[in-house]
């Protein structure tokens, strides 16, 4: 049984490509190749080399050489963990993207599947209503979620943060998309046999579905994770700061220490790096799905 | 047999009932499902959209409160204005600065690791790095970069000497540099997202084409602008659009690198740093400020209706 019916998705990142002679290049050609590819690999790398020399290196050292790792320590790094308050902060952004990731793909699924299996009246305004919130960019409409959500009481909490991202257009499309290729008779046959829509959806339709909805989870999840803008205009009691307010915080009131600074993005940058090794075929797949279907 | 074909028949006619139905039957399934989403749309991207609308005409006292109507042609004068005017200046030349040479290199990127040789995932996983990190992550580095006199850049000597510049008056501080290195750093953000997009793509280019190329004398570069940028036509225009949309919205590398600073030229206040930066000077008005919102979201409309008629128009779709 067909798994998911959006194209496949090659592994992108870690695959063996087709050992054919042609993509094969030898000799010269191929020390040429491996040359290239290292410089660009340094050039590429180069800010996050200095962001770990910066956090790894005892403060009263970090100034003579900072490119050079001729010292050690895990201080800075815990220091930064306590001033940056970063437990906390990445509490706080791992419960707000959870609970988006989690609504996102509830509300995106029972919405397109409304639109790929119901008939009903009206659907064409809905729709159009829907892609309508696809053309609104986020930084014209915040000027007044903040008024929305601060007259809610919300301001500097949980679900102020997640509120206006808990539906977003994108992942009702991703998901109506995967939904309108299955075959129509698997439906027809679940009818027969007294299934509901309900039912089908949960018993036949998501398992299908499965890996487009993994990288529906993971887009909610890293974009909720990334949020700026928000946080910094919903939040100004420091507890509620999420990872990346937070690190505008420490930045701002440790100007004088880079060092300090930049063990704190290390710390901030982590949990994502490893998501995305996790994930890195939901990934490829949520970002391809746009380009090759948008 | 006839058994047979009679529970056929039996079974076509209900599918065939069950598909007519009453138009209405589903309608409050479909609701209750649409429900959800379409709460959370309408409440914070149709309603603000509207409301913002309405709110850009008008003038508000500090506190958001007592507003008064000024007519729609306040559009107009937050279009003409000189810090509009100047911050829209800005966003285009961040966009040319940047949009372009994030394409460039992520193709190049792309292109120079689609081969076959032992440990290519490796430079693959380096090239898609950036993705992992956040507007502040990769601002922050940047920053700890260039800053000028705690910066890692100004303290080595070497560079130093090579560039006196990075120290005093530093990139970030002098007018002339600031926009240029806010978009290194945007672009440098970037290169993961571009990168896995074009490889994703070049991997759907059959090979065949390129060694019927070369079978014809077709060298690198030839096969490069004849089979490869042609075949990756829908990804690029794709990434073209993602990557202008985003270089209209910056607003976190400019809020961390410069404040929209340096002052008092506003080198680098774009539109969504005019609209919400600390150092805005329109940031206790809300009217001014939904005004400049809604002046944003037209340009954007405006820039993907180009890009999608002008390019998307010469862009080959294959199958």
């Amino acid at each position: 049984m067909p798994t998911d019916t959006a194209a496949p998705v090659a592994p992108v990142l870690l695959d063996a490509a087709s050992s054919r002679e042609f993509d094969a290049p030898r000799g010269w050609r191929r020390a040429g190749r491996y040359g290239l590819l290292v410089v660009v690999a340094v050039v590429v790398l180069f800010p996050i080399y200095t962001m770990v020399v910066a956090a790894f290196k005892p403060s009263d050292q970090f100034f003579e050489n900072p490119l050079v790792p001729d010292a050690f320590t895990l201080d800075v790094i815990r220091e930064a963990w306590t001033a940056g308050r970063l437990g906390r902060y990445l509490f706080n952004s791992l419960v707000v993207a959870l609970v988006v990731t989690m609504c996102q793909v509830v509300s995106a699924v029972l919405a397109a599947y409304a639109f790929a299996l119901l008939k009903f009246p009206l659907k064409n305004v809905f729709f159009v209503l829907f892609i309508a919130t696809l053309l609104v960019p986020l930084e014209a409409t915040l000027v007044i979620n903040f008024d929305t959500v601060d007259a809610l009481g919300w301001a500097n909490t949980y679900q102020g943060l997640a509120l206006p991202f808990l539906a977003t257009a994108f992942g009702v499309f991703l998901m109506r998309q995967v939904f309108m290729s299955l075959p129509p008779d698997l439906r027809d046959a679940a009818r027969i046999d007294g299934v509901g829509h309900l039912g089908f959806l949960r018993h036949v339709g998501l398992p299908l579905v499965r890996p487009t909805l993994g990288a529906l989870a993971l887009f909610a999840f890293l974009g909720s994770w990334n949020q700026y803008l928000w946080p910094n205009l919903i939040v100004n009691e420091t507890d509620m700061n999420t990872v990346q307010s937070g690190l505008r915080v420490l930045s701002r009131s440790n100007l004088d220490q880079p060092n300090l600074v930049m063990a704190g993005t290390f710390v901030a940058a982590i949990p994502v790096a490893i998501v995305l090794l996790l994930f890195q075929r939901q990934l490829v797949r949520g970002l391809t799905a746009g380009a090759v279907k948008g | 047999m006839i058994r047979c074909s009679v529970v056929e028949f039996n079974s076509v006619a209900i599918v065939v009932h069950l598909r007519r139905g009453s138009r209405w039957r589903d309608f409050p399934l479909a609701m209750m499902m649409l429900a959800p989403s379409a709460v959370i749309l309408g409440l914070f991207v149709l309603y603000p959209l509207g409301r913002a609308v309405w709110l850009g005409q008008q003038r508000c006292d500090n506190f958001g409160d007592n507003c008064v109507s000024q007519g729609f042609g306040q559009y107009v004068d937050i279009f003409r204005s000189t810090e509009f005017q100047n911050a829209l200046v800005v966003t285009v030349k961040f966009a040319l600065l940047s949009v372009p040479a994030g394409l460039v290199l992520g193709v190049g990127l792309a292109v120079l690791a689609d081969k076959y040789l032992r440990g290519i995932g490796v430079f693959r996983a380096v090239f898609s790095s950036t993705v992992a990190t956040s507007v502040a992550v990769a601002s922050l580095m940047w920053l700890f970069l260039l800053q000028p006199s705690v910066g890692a850049l100004a303290n080595v000597d070497w560079f130093n000497s090579l560039f006196p510049s990075v120290k005093d008056p530093g990139w970030l501080q002098d007018p002339g540099t600031a926009l240029t290195a806010v978009a290194v750093s945007s672009v440098w953000a970037g290169l993961g997202f571009t990168f896995i997009l074009v490889t994703a793509g070049l991997q759907g280019v059959p090979r065949e084409l390129y060694e019927a190329a070369a079978v014809d004398g077709a060298g690198g570069i030839r096969r490069f602008w004849s089979i490869t940028v042609p075949m990756l036509g829908p990804t690029l225009l794709f990434v073209l659009i993602v990557l202008t949309t985003r270089a209209f919205q910056t607003y976190g590398e400019v809020d961390l690198l410069t404040d929209g600073g340096p002052q008092p030229e506003d080198s680098t206040t774009t539109i969504t740093y005019f609209v919400y930066g600390q150092n805005s000077p329109i940031r206790n008005d809300a009217g001014l400020q939904a005004g400049a919102a809604v002046l944003l979201f037209l340009v954007l409309l405006v820039l993907s209706a180009i890009q999608l008629r002008g390019i998307g128009r010469r862009v080959h779709y294959a199958n």
